[in-house]
């Protein structure tokens, strides 16, 4: 009786002491769960999501405000992401956030633009530069597609691009399925 | 331990011959496109010379347009820092427009098109006058003006290697003679027929890069070429070249794998041979070079192997470069009946084309036509039995049947560590497999896709950093707004208190 | 001017299939085979008939019920090498009904539930066995003694009527017709103290394994060598395997030689080599590398003699195959090959 009890003193606090010493030896600093969401989403800072941008819906999906299927550009692959780290299913995409598109691009066509800069301030990520009365233009490798520019323009003169597809673009497709197996 | 620095062991490239791993032993069929002299074809009535023949890089813009006349040689295409592109002939411009090229969709790109006027007319040529004394950059910059690229296949700019070899200071050029690859022959006839101008190229592009040495590799089959080469390097001033034999086993022509069996060292992961003090070019570029320096003659036409059995005689030519291939299988005697595929390159890595109108570039040292019988699989795809024969073959040591799974399961993370990028898609694992997996597709497809995923990577990095900064800078205004309404606000307080003071002051003794 | 078909490179048609794969390991096993009947007469031709026959049905059904198509699966032949390597490890004159439930587990199990050819982690032929050996211990210990040692051995026809009626033809039923396998002699003859010198006295045994038993050995392995030539199987797992049960068994016979027997005769003994050969190397649930291939060959020999020493088998093999199974991944994940220009660590 007092053996086993003894014994079994001995291994709890050999136990406790060796899982003390794991936890802090062994201790994972994990990233923050925003932080590790923000990094999942396509970063387009569209707000389709009803969120200023990536960002402000990361913290709201922390937060568990919102949720993981509302963000277009990311799409179902997106999502898929999302839930794998937020280990919930998969659901697709909320229609009343839009639609799955391709990426795109705007240009301004320099000859209508007034020097306005309402676009200027519409974009969130700094990729028009000009300056008022002046005419403005895209930096091309720095615009997301986010199409938040479009609507304050009182000229209409911003035009959406398909991304181009020539050679250099062009990357080869995922083989077929196994014919065997259907 | 016993520490010998790399660099030291790859001074002596070639004194003795190593293995590298995997690899196969195929039947080479080589011999049937050897038997004739390599002649020029006649001139094809039109000619369309795609403006985007290099690896890497911009499209370069075209300097002529429709309707110009174009002399032989002359500079039709250029951009900053590629190489030139040359009119093959003299004649019309007809249109810059786009065209076919050597894609597997038949995707189309710019093109110059030109109609001969049949009159061969040169431009001004301007050579190198005094070889001997002229300074790498001049030869280096010939590099680049006569529109040299490798010509191994690779077609990457031969002065942006050749910069990298001299910042490196490359101890060894290597002269890639191995061509590993069946049924291509085109380097095997240009060494027998004009082995003096690739030993010359190989001593001018020796001194342009600051190596000490040259060694050009060929095969243990080719036994004419080894007699003539050692030929041509038998003078005074050739004492720097060697000629050695490797065993013919595929890809030792391979950049990577021909630097192993030479030195029996590995190039780093990540890294390129320069790192070793190794540059390889392959044999065609140094006697390119040779004309490009004493002739001042540019990349305009290039040894190409026509050969297969959908091909009635398959042979080597001296072709244009813009030359449609159609043209160059009628002067091979046509089509047989039974052509199923054109390939452009050789039966493991060469690229298939849709029509035979594709123009001849400078990447093509083979058309080669494939009837249904070399083609056909015997079996339909069945799933892995991991039988490791993929990996046993791979010359690059993975395990590709890792990789196919991982890239079919979207693991990119774990496909990236097991070594996706250093697929070099030789084949091999293709080749092997009882199961008959597309693996090369795949990879091809996986190392598509982690390109792919990288550039997202960065530009929504990008995009995330600026639209922090932005957020920053917004919050930034607002709170200098309202410090600055704070105290303009304090400002008219504690004017307005003065003045009330003052009022007071100054009423006082009114009030008095 | 002149349209073509495009398809990715290499252009150039394999020149294996995995059927090829799978008639060359059947070929390589014929000799063995031959000598099997040679000396335990025909039941082992039966056997072989009967698991071939319900394997291909099961096969069949399995496919049909994941709705895949039949043709390319049943030509692949790889329901017949399980359902072979299965009826080589059974008891010659097992009745048919063990072939039935072996095969239903072998391929309805531990094939195609986990997702049929290729992605199956365990053996099937020997979860099959397991599975019998573990339900029926008594049907599955009936072994035959070679048949220069039986007084009364069985042709064909009544090696048939045992498997399909469980009738001996013979006065005295099957204590007349079975005997304890060379293994089983020694691992009780050693449990009741009596010395291995002593226990070899005995007719069973011959050079080295028991009579008979060590010449089927010595045909597996000839098949072995064949499939080493033709690179079907790599060298690494039968070397590991046997090497490893040399290795481990030779201190104990050098300390004690009454007590243990003689490595040798535990490699011709039993299904040693057939497993080092045919069974270890089966590549879906072994392992990819050189490296793990020969840590898989070595575990499947400790374990082996570990179950054949200590366990309550006289044979192990089989389970040390599932065992070794089961650790393959794990033996994958950390013995990758290093690649071209990686350093080591």
């Amino acid at each position: 009786m007092l053996t086993g009890i003894a014994t079994l003193t001995v291994l709890a606090l050999a136990f406790g002491l060796g899982l003390g010493w794991a936890g802090i030896r062994l201790r994972v600093r994990a990233d923050p769960v925003a932080e590790r969401i923000d990094a999942l989403l396509p970063q387009t800072q569209c707000g389709q999501c009803d969120f200023s941008g990536c960002r402000p819906y990361a913290e709201a999906i922390a937060k568990t405000e919102a949720d993981i299927n509302q963000c277009p550009p990311g799409g179902a692959a997106g999502i898929r992401a999302l839930a794998d780290l937020l280990g919930c299913q998969a659901k697709p995409l909320n229609p009343d956030n839009g639609e799955e598109k391709p990426k795109t691009l705007v240009v301004i066509d320099e000859q209508h633009c007034i020097g306005c800069t309402l676009c200027i301030q519409a974009c969130p990520v700094d990729a028009i530069v000009g300056a008022s009365k002046l005419m403005h233009t895209v930096i091309e490798s720095e615009c997301t597609g986010c199409n938040l520019c479009l609507p304050p323009c009182p000229v209409d003169c911003i035009d959406v691009l398909e991304i181009a597809t020539g050679i250099s673009q062009w990357r080869s497709p995922r083989p077929l399925a196994l014919a065997a197996a259907q | 331990m016993n520490y010998t620095d790399p660099i030291q062991v790859a001074r002596d490239a070639g004194k003795h011959t190593h293995h590298f791993h995997g690899g196969l032993r195929l039947r080479h069929n080589k011999r049937i496109s050897c038997g004739i002299p390599v002649e020029r074809p006649a001139l094809p009535e039109i000619l369309a010379v795609p403006l985007l023949q290099h690896l890497g890089g911009d499209v370069a813009e075209p300097l002529v347009k429709a309707g110009d006349r174009v002399l032989k040689g002359q500079q039709i295409g250029r951009c900053e820092p590629c190489p030139v592109v040359h009119a093959p002939t003299s004649g019309t411009v007809e249109a810059v427009e786009d065209r076919l090229m050597t894609h597997i969709t038949g995707m189309t790109g710019p093109c110059v098109v030109i109609r001969p006027d049949g009159k061969e007319q040169w431009v001004e040529l301007e050579p190198i006058s005094d070889v001997q004394n002229a300074s790498p950059d001049t030869l280096i910059n010939q590099l680049q003006e006569c529109g040299l690229v490798g010509l191994g296949g690779a077609v990457f700019p031969t002065h942006i290697k050749a910069l990298d070899g001299r910042e490196k200071r490359i101890h060894t050029l290597i002269l890639n003679g191995a061509e590993c690859e069946p049924y291509i022959s085109c380097d095997e006839m240009l060494m027998r027929e004009q082995p003096d101008k690739i030993v010359l190229g190989a001593r001018i592009l020796r001194r342009a890069l600051g190596a000490e040495r040259v060694v050009i590799a060929i095969e243990d089959q080719m036994g004419a070429v080894r007699e003539a080469l050692t030929y041509a390097a038998d003078c005074a001033e050739c004492k720097s070249v060697k000629v050695v034999k490797v065993t013919k086993i595929y890809p030792e022509g391979g950049e990577r794998q021909l630097i192993q069996v030479l030195t029996g060292l590995e190039v780093p992961f990540g890294g390129r041979p320069t790192d070793l003090g190794l540059l390889v070019q392959n044999v065609a570029t140094a006697a390119a070079f040779a004309e490009a320096v004493t002739e001042g003659k540019p990349l305009i036409e290039r040894y190409v192997t026509v050969t297969g059995n959908g091909i009635s005689q398959p042979r080597n030519l001296l072709a244009l470069i813009g030359t449609p291939f159609s043209h160059l299988v009628k002067a091979c005697g046509g089509y047989t009946e039974d052509v199923a595929r054109l390939v452009v390159g050789g039966p493991l890595m060469g690229y298939p084309v849709s029509s035979d109108a594709t123009p001849m570039v400078k990447a093509a040292n083979c058309i080669l036509a494939l009837t249904q019988r070399d083609i056909a699989a015997p079996q339909a795809e069945m799933p892995c039995i991991r039988c490791g024969e993929c990996s046993r073959a791979c010359p690059a040591t993975l395990l590709p049947q890792q990789l196919h799974l991982q890239i079919k399961h979207g693991l990119w993370d774990e496909a990236t560590e097991y070594g996706l990028t250093a697929c070099i898609e030789c084949g091999c694992c293709d080749i092997v497999c009882p199961s008959h997996i597309p693996l090369v597709d795949w990879f091809r497809y996986g190392k598509g896709e982690l390109r792919q995923r990288a550039a997202e990577a960065q530009a929504s990095d990008l995009a995330r950093k600026r639209f922090e900064a932005r957020e920053a800078r917004l919050l930034r205004t607002k709170q200098e707004r309202a410090e600055d309404m704070a105290l303009r606000k304090q400002m008219l307080k504690d004017k307005a208190t003065r003045e009330g003071r003052a009022k007071k002051t100054n009423g006082d003794p009114a009030d008095a | 001017m002149r349209s073509f078909q495009t398809s990715g490179a290499p252009h150039m048609p394999p020149q294996i299939t995995v059927a090829k794969v799978m008639l060359l390991v059947l070929l390589a096993l014929l000799p063995g085979v031959l000598a099997y009947a040679w000396f335990f007469g025909p039941g082992i031709l039966i056997q072989i008939l009967l698991a071939t026959g319900f394997a291909l049905l099961f096969e069949a059904l399995s496919l049909r019920m994941r709705g895949r198509s039949l043709k390319p699966f049943i030509n692949d032949y790889s329901a017949v090498v399980t359902a072979v390597l299965f009826a080589l490890s059974i008891p010659p004159l097992a009745p048919w009904w063990i072939s039935l439930i072996a095969m239903l587990f072998a391929i309805g199990f531990a094939k195609h539930l986990y997702g049929g050819l290729g992605l199956n982690v365990f053996n099937p032929a020997m979860v099959g066995y397991a599975v019998v050996l573990i339900s029926f211990p008594q049907v599955m210990t009936a072994w035959l003694p070679p048949l220069a040692l039986a007084e009364n051995s069985l042709g064909l026809y009544d090696s048939l009527l045992v498997i399909f009626t469980g009738q001996v033809p013979l006065a005295g039923g099957w204590d007349a017709i079975t005997q304890a396998t060379p293994l089983d002699t020694l691992k009780t003859g050693v449990e009741s103290g009596r010395m291995v010198s002593e226990i070899r006295q005995s007719p069973l045994f011959g050079d080295f394994g028991g009579k008979g038993w060590e010449w089927i050995a010595n045909w597996f392995a000839l098949g072995g060598l064949f499939l080493l030539y033709k690179r079907v199987i790599s060298w690494q797992v039968p070397v590991a395997v046997i090497g490893s049960v040399i290795l481990l068994s030779l201190p104990f016979w050098l300390a004690d030689p009454d007590g243990n027997p003689l490595p040798m005769q535990h490699v011709f003994s039993g299904a040693l080599v057939l497993a080092a050969f045919f069974i270890a190397t089966d590549p879906v649930s072994g392992c990819v590398s050189n490296k793990g291939r020969l840590i898989f060959g070595a575990g499947v020999g400790i374990i082996t003699l570990l179950i054949r020493r200590w366990g309550g088998y006289p044979d192990g093999v089989a389970f040390a195959v599932l065992l070794m199974n089961m650790a393959a991944p794990l033996i994958d994940r950390y013995t990758r090959p290093r690649m071209y220009g990686e350093r080591v660590k």
